[in-house]
C-alpha cells in the first residue's frame, strides 16, 4: 500500500564556533582535559551570573537571515527547568516564545529539483556538560567543558516527505551553516546534532499523524536510514492496525533500527519561565542591516557566479562551491594568477582528491594557493610539463610545501624550449629510425609518434611537446621534402 | 568615640587609629557581645589581623592607604568571598568554599575594608526574622528574648551591637531595612541594578539587592560609592555613573516634595509605630519638606504578587543544589533520583522547601498564566504606582515594618503572618526603587522603631540627604542598645 505519506521535521543543534562559551569568558574549545575550561558561571557555582556572547548572537541572527527568517526586534532569554548531572544549574538558559528568529526556508536540490522547505524557528542556547561511563570504580563523572557551549536550534517544519528529502535538507543546511563560518558543522564530532519526529498519515491528509522522535542519529547516512526504518516500521504499524505510540526512539547504528527510549512514563514540565539574570534582547533595523551585509555570498549564488565569470562548468562549479573553504581556495588561486578553468581542473580532479586520501580537509591544506597557482602558470607557459607537474612536483609541493619552481629546477624538470636543441634531437631521431621515416615517405602520418618518442626519451622528457612537434614538421620539409597533412 | 564608619575612617585616616586596632576593637566587641547576640556565624580574626597589620605595614612605608583602608567589616553569609565557607545559613552549602570573591568584596577589598566574619540571616535569605538559619538564632541587641528581623538579622544586630560599624545586608523583599529598623540602624536597599549581584547567592534574581548596612545615613552615603556601579559580570547591573553621595549630604529636605501614602496607615500597624512614624513626617515637614497624601493603589496585591515571583525564581536557582557538584549530599542515597530527593530533603530547611514548592506549583504548566504571569502583570501595575507618585513628589516616607521586634517563636507556626511583616517593603523591590530605613522612633518597651523612605531608581542621593537631614536633627540613631551599655554616644 502506497496510500500512506510519511510526515517528517527536523530538529538540528549547531554548537556555534564562538572564541568563548554562551554566557561566560571560558574558551569555547574541543578536546581539552576534562573541567578545564570552566569557571563559577559555567560550573553553575552559587553567585555566579551569565552574561549574553555577542558573538554567539551575532551568529545566531546570521544564520536566521541565511534561512530567510523573520527577525526579531525584540527577544530574551528564559530558563528551561530539569534535572540532570550534566546541567550544573539543573536548568538550561534557552528561548522559549520569544525566539532571535522565527519562519524562514531554505531550497535544497531533490534528485535534481530545487525544493523549498519551511523553518519554524532558530534560537539560542547553552549545551551541556559530559557524563563519562564505565570509570574503573563504576561511578559516573561529569566533565563540564562543554557545559555552556552555544548552541543554535533550528527547527524546521513538518515539511519533508521522504529520506531523501530529509537528507538534502540536511546537507544544505550544514552548507549554509558552515558558509558563514559558525560553526565546524560536524556530525560525527556533535558540532552538527539532529533529531527527527516522523509520522505517516494517509494520502492526501491534512492532520499530521502521532509523532515519534528519533534520536542518536550520529551521522547524516544514520539520519537516512533511521528515517527509512521508522517509516517502514510505522507504515507497517498501521497497516497491520496497531496504534502508533507517541515516543522517543533511539537509533542503533549497528542494527539500523529504532527502538524506544527506556523512559519514565512522565511528561516533562520544563517550567519556562523569563530568565532574571539576563537583560532581554532588541536589534536595530540598523543594527539588522549590518548583519546582513556582512553575510557572505550564499552557495548558490557563488556557483551561478563561477560558470558566468569564470566559464566553468556547471559542475565543476558545484564541486568547487560544495564547501566554501574550498571555493575560497579556488579563488584565491585564480587571484594570484592562474587561469581560471586550468585551477579548476587542478583543484577539483587532483587537490580534493589528495585532501580526500589524507583525509584532511582544505583549510590545513599544505599547498598555498599562491604555489598552486605558481605551478599551474609554469604548466601553462610550458615551463614544465602537465606530466610532470601532476607525477613529480604536485605531489612534493604536498609534502614539502616548498615553491614549484625550486622543486622543478631540483627535479630537474624544467622543460626544453630552445629549438636549437630540439633540432639536434629531432634530426638524431630521424637518423636513427629510418623505418620510420620511410613510413611517413608513405603517408602513414602515425610513424611521426615513434621519433616524437625518441626525441622525448632523448630529453628525458624534458623537450616542450608541442615544440618538438612544430620543428618535426619543419625539418621533415626542409631535410626530406616530407609535407604531413 | 570611633562607633561609625566615619568616625572609625577619620581616625584611620589621621593615623589615631590603625588598621590594626580599628580590626582589634571589633574583635573585642565581638568577643563581648556575641555570647548574647550571635549575631556572626563565622570569624576570621587572625586574618583579618594579618590583613589589617599588613596594611599597616604598607602604610609605614609610605604607600597610599586605600579609602577604607582598615574598616572592619562584616558580610553577610550568601555574599562570596575566596576560600571563606558560605553557608547561606543552609545545611545545604555547610562546608562550601566559594573560589572567587564577589564583585561588591573584591571593590570593598580593594578600597581596603577588611571582612571580619560571615553574619547569620534566615537560610538562603527567606524569612523576616532569622530564626530559619539552620545553625543559629541570633538576638536583638535591644531585647534579647526578640528576633533581630531578617533576613539579614546578622548584619543587623551586629551594626547595632557597635560589633562593627558597617555591614553587607542583601534586600529581596525587605530583608535589609525590616531588620534594620527593628534594631535600630540604618539601612538601604539600593535601586535594581545600582550594585553588582554577582557573587551574591542568588534567591530572587529580579527582586535581589545587595546594600549596606551602618549606624548613620552618613555612613551609608561613604562606603556606597564602593558597592555601586556597573559591573561587567552581571548584566542587570546599571551602567549609570556614581555619584559622590556624601559629598552631596548637605542638601537637607527644603523644598523637597514628600509623599505619605495613604495604603500604608490602615493595614494592622502599631499604634506606637505610627505614631513614631508620624512624628518623624512632622519632622521632615519642620525641615523644610513639603508633605502631601499620595496613593499606591495596588498596594494590596503586593505580597501576593512578591510571594509568586519570589519562589517562582527561587524554585529556580536553588536547583543547583542538588548534591551533585558540591554542598551536601545524602549518605543513604541509592540512586541518581535519591541523591536529588534525600540531598535536598536533609539539605534545606521547611521555610525553603516550602517556597520551592510554592514556586514549582505557581510556574506548572496550567497555573503559570494564573499565578506567575498575573503577578508579573500586576508588579507593573504595582511599579506604575510608584511611577505616578514620584511624578508628584521626590520622596515616600511610610513605616518600615507594622510593629517593632517580634519574640521567638512568635510567627514561626504561621507563615502568612511572618510574611506580613514584609508588608511595607515588598513593593519597593517589586518596582526597583531604593528604600533607607531610618530609625525614628523607640516602643514604650524600648524596642526601635524605622521609618522608610522610598524614591525614585537612582535617587539614593535624595534619600540619603534626606535621611542625613532627619538624622542631624533627631538623636534616635544615636541611642545604644542597652546591651552596649548606655543610652547615647
Amino acid at each position: 500500500m502506497s496510500s500512506l505519506q510519511p510526515v517528517i521535521g527536523l530538529e538540528v543543534h549547531v554548537q556555534l564556533s564562538t572564541a568563548t562559551k554562551m554566557f561566560c569568558r571560558c574558551r569555547n574549545r574541543f578536546g581539552d582535559p576534562p573541567n578545564t575550561n570552566v569557571c563559577p558561571v559555567c560550573l553553575g557555582l552559587p553567585g555566579s551570573l551569565p552574561v549574553a556572547n555577542c558573538q554567539a548572537i551575532e551568529y545566531g541572527m546570521k544564520a536566521g537571515l541565511v534561512l530567510n527568517c523573520s527577525i526579531a526586534r525584540f527577544s530574551k532569554f528564559d530558563r528551561k527547568n530539569y534535572f540532570y548531572p550534566d546541567l550544573p544549574k539543573n536548568y538550561q538558559i534557552s528561548q522559549y516564545d520569544l525566539p532571535m528568529c522565527g519562519t524562514g526556508w531554505l531550497d535544497a536540490d531533490v534528485h535534481g529539483e530545487r525544493t523549498r522547505f519551511g523553518i519554524t524557528r532558530v534560537h539560542l542556547e547553552e549545551d551541556a556538560g559530559k557524563l563519562v561511563h564505565d570509570n574503573p570504580g563504576g561511578e559516573s563523572l561529569v566533565d563540564l567543558n562543554r557545559a555552556g557551549t552555544p548552541l543554535l536550534e533550528i527547527v524546521s517544519e513538518p515539511d519533508m516527505r521522504s529520506p531523501e528529502e530529509a537528507y538534502a535538507y540536511l546537507t544544505t543546511l550544514r552548507q549554509l551553516i558552515s558558509y558563514l563560518g559558525i560553526s565546524d558543522c560536524t556530525m560525527e564530532e556533535g558540532s552538527l546534532r539532529c533529531d527527527a519526529n516522523v509520522s505517516i498519515r494517509p494520502q492526501g491528509s491534512k492532520t499530521l499523524g502521532t509523532k515519534v522522535e528519533i534520536k542518536n542519529m550520529n551521522s547524516f547516512k544514520s539520519v537516512e536510514k533511521a528515517l527509512a526504518y521508522e517509516i517502514r516500521r510505522q507504515t507497517a504499524a498501521v497497516e497491520s492496525g496497531e496504534p502508533i505510540v507517541q515516543e522517543t526512539r533511539l537509533f542503533d547504528a549497528a542494527t539500523e533500527k529504532t527502538s524506544p527510549m527506556r523512559s519514565k512514563e512522565q511528561a516533562h514540565d520544563y517550567r519556562y519561565f523569563p530568565d532574571p539574570d539576563l537583560v532581554p534582547l532588541t536589534f536595530s533595523d540598523e543594527q539588522v542591516a549590518r548583519w546582513r551585509a556582512e553575510l557572505p555570498e550564499a552557495p548558490g549564488a557563488r556557483k551561478t557566479r563561477f560558470v558566468t565569470a569564470f566559464e566553468l562548468s556547471a559542475y565543476d562549479a558545484a564541486v568547487l562551491t560544495a564547501d566554501r573553504a574550498c571555493a575560497d581556495y579556488f579563488e584565491e588561486v585564480v587571484r594570484a594568477g592562474a587561469p581560471a578553468k586550468p585551477a579548476a581542473n587542478w583543484i577539483a580532479n587532483n587537490l580534493l582528491a589528495k585532501l580526500n586520501e589524507e583525509q584532511r580537509s582544505i583549510v590545513t591544506c599544505p599547498i598555498t594557493p599562491v604555489h598552486m597557482a605558481a605551478m599551474i602558470l609554469m604548466v601553462e607557459r610550458k615551463e614544465i610539463s602537465s606530466t610532470n607537474a601532476k607525477n613529480d612536483v604536485f605531489p612534493e609541493l604536498f609534502s614539502s610545501g616548498k615553491p614549484p619552481a625550486d622543486i622543478a629546477a631540483a627535479k630537474g624538470l624544467a622543460q626544453v624550449c630552445d629549438t636549437g636543441q630540439i633540432d639536434l634531437w629531432v634530426r638524431q631521431a630521424i637518423e636513427r629510425n629510418p623505418d620510420s621515416l620511410a613510413s611517413l615517405r608513405e603517408g602513414k602520418v602515425k610513424a611521426a609518434g615513434k621519433i616524437v618518442g625518441a626525441v622525448m626519451q632523448a630529453s628525458k622528457g624534458k623537450a616542450n611537446p608541442a615544440l618538438v612537434n612544430a620543428r618535426l614538421r619543419v625539418i621533415l620539409g626542409t631535410d626530406h621534402g616530407i609535407t604531413l597533412p | 568615640m570611633t562607633e561609625t564608619v566615619a568616625q572609625v575612617l577619620a581616625a584611620l585616616r589621621s593615623g589615631a587609629l590603625s588598621a590594626r586596632e580599628a580590626v582589634q576593637t571589633a574583635l573585642d566587641r565581638i568577643a563581648a557581645c556575641e555570647p548574647a547576640i550571635a549575631a556572626f556565624l563565622a570569624i576570621r580574626a587572625d586574618a583579618a589581623l594579618a590583613e589589617a597589620g599588613r596594611m599597616d605595614d604598607a602604610r609605614a612605608r609610605g604607600i597610599t592607604p586605600g579609602p577604607l583602608a582598615g574598616l572592619p567589616i562584616g558580610v553577610k553569609d550568601l555574599i562570596c568571598e575566596h576560600n571563606i565557607e558560605c553557608t547561606c545559613a543552609s545545611r545545604i552549602l555547610k562546608g562550601y568554599l566559594p573560589p572567587y570573591d564577589a564583585t561588591v568584596i573584591a571593590r570593598l577589598r580593594a578600597a581596603g575594608a577588611i571582612p571580619v566574619g560571615r553574619l547569620n540571616m534566615d537560610e538562603f535569605a527567606m524569612g523576616s526574622s532569622t530564626e530559619h538559619s539552620a545553625f543559629q538564632l541570633t538576638r536583638n541587641p535591644w531585647d534579647t528574648a526578640r528576633i533581630p528581623g531578617g533576613s539579614s538579622g546578622g548584619s543587623a544586630a551586629a551594626v547595632a551591637a557597635r560589633e562593627v560599624p558597617f555591614a553587607l545586608g542583601s534586600d529581596t523583599g525587605g530583608s535589609i531595612r525590616q531588620p534594620a529598623s527593628f534594631c535600630g540602624v540604618t539601612g538601604l536597599k539600593p535601586t535594581y541594578g545600582r550594585v553588582s549581584r554577582y557573587g551574591l547567592v542568588a534567591y530572587a534574581s529580579s527582586l535581589d539587592q545587595i546594600g549596606p548596612m551602618a549606624l548613620t545615613a552618613e555612613d551609608i552615603a561613604l562606603t556606597l560609592p564602593f558597592l555601586a556601579g556597573h559591573d561587567t559580570h552581571d548584566s542587570t547591573s546599571a551602567d549609570m555613573p556614581v555619584p559622590d553621595y556624601a559629598g552631596e549630604l548637605c542638601h537637607g529636605v527644603k523644598g523637597l516634595k514628600i509623599g505619605v501614602p495613604k495604603e500604608y496607615f490602615v493595614v494592622g500597624i502599631d499604634a506606637e509605630v505610627e505614631h513614631a512614624v508620624r512624628a518623624a513626617i512632622s519632622q521632615f515637614s519642620h525641615l523644610g519638606a513639603e508633605v502631601v497624601e499620595v496613593s499606591l493603589p495596588h498596594t494590596e496585591y503586593a505580597i501576593a504578587t512578591y510571594y509568586i515571583i519570589a519562589t517562582a525564581e527561587a524554585s529556580s536557582n536553588l536547583e543547583r543544589y542538588d548534591g551533585i557538584h558540591y554542598g551536601h549530599r545524602s549518605a543513604s542515597a541509592r540512586s541518581l533520583p535519591e541523591v536529588y530527593a534525600k540531598s535536598r530533603r536533609e539539605g534545606f530547611g521547611l521555610e525553603v522547601i516550602r517556597r520551592i514548592i510554592l514556586g514549582t506549583y505557581v510556574l506548572s504548566a496550567g497555573y503559570y498564566d494564573a499565578y506567575y504571569l498575573k503577578a508579573l502583570k500586576v508588579r507593573t501595575l504595582i511599579r506604575q504606582d510608584f511611577d505616578r507618585a514620584f511624578n508628584q513628589v521626590d520622596l515616600l516616607v511610610t513605616p518600615t515594618a507594622p510593629t517593632p521586634a517580634f519574640a521567638f517563636g512568635e510567627k514561626m507556626n504561621d507563615p502568612l503572618q511572618m510574611y506580613l511583616a514584609d508588608i511595607f517593603t515588598v513593593s519597593v523591590n517589586l518596582a526597583g526603587i531604593p528604600g533607607l530605613s531610618l530609625p525614628c522612633g523607640f516602643s514604650k518597651a524600648g524596642l526601635p522603631i524605622g521609618v522608610q523612605l522610598l524614591a525614585k531608581p537612582f535617587a539614593e542621593d535624595t534619600l540619603l540627604q534626606a535621611g542625613h537631614a532627619y538624622q542631624e536633627a533627631t538623636d534616635h540613631h544615636r541611642r545604644r542598645p542597652p546591651l552596649c551599655g548606655g543610652k547615647e554616644d
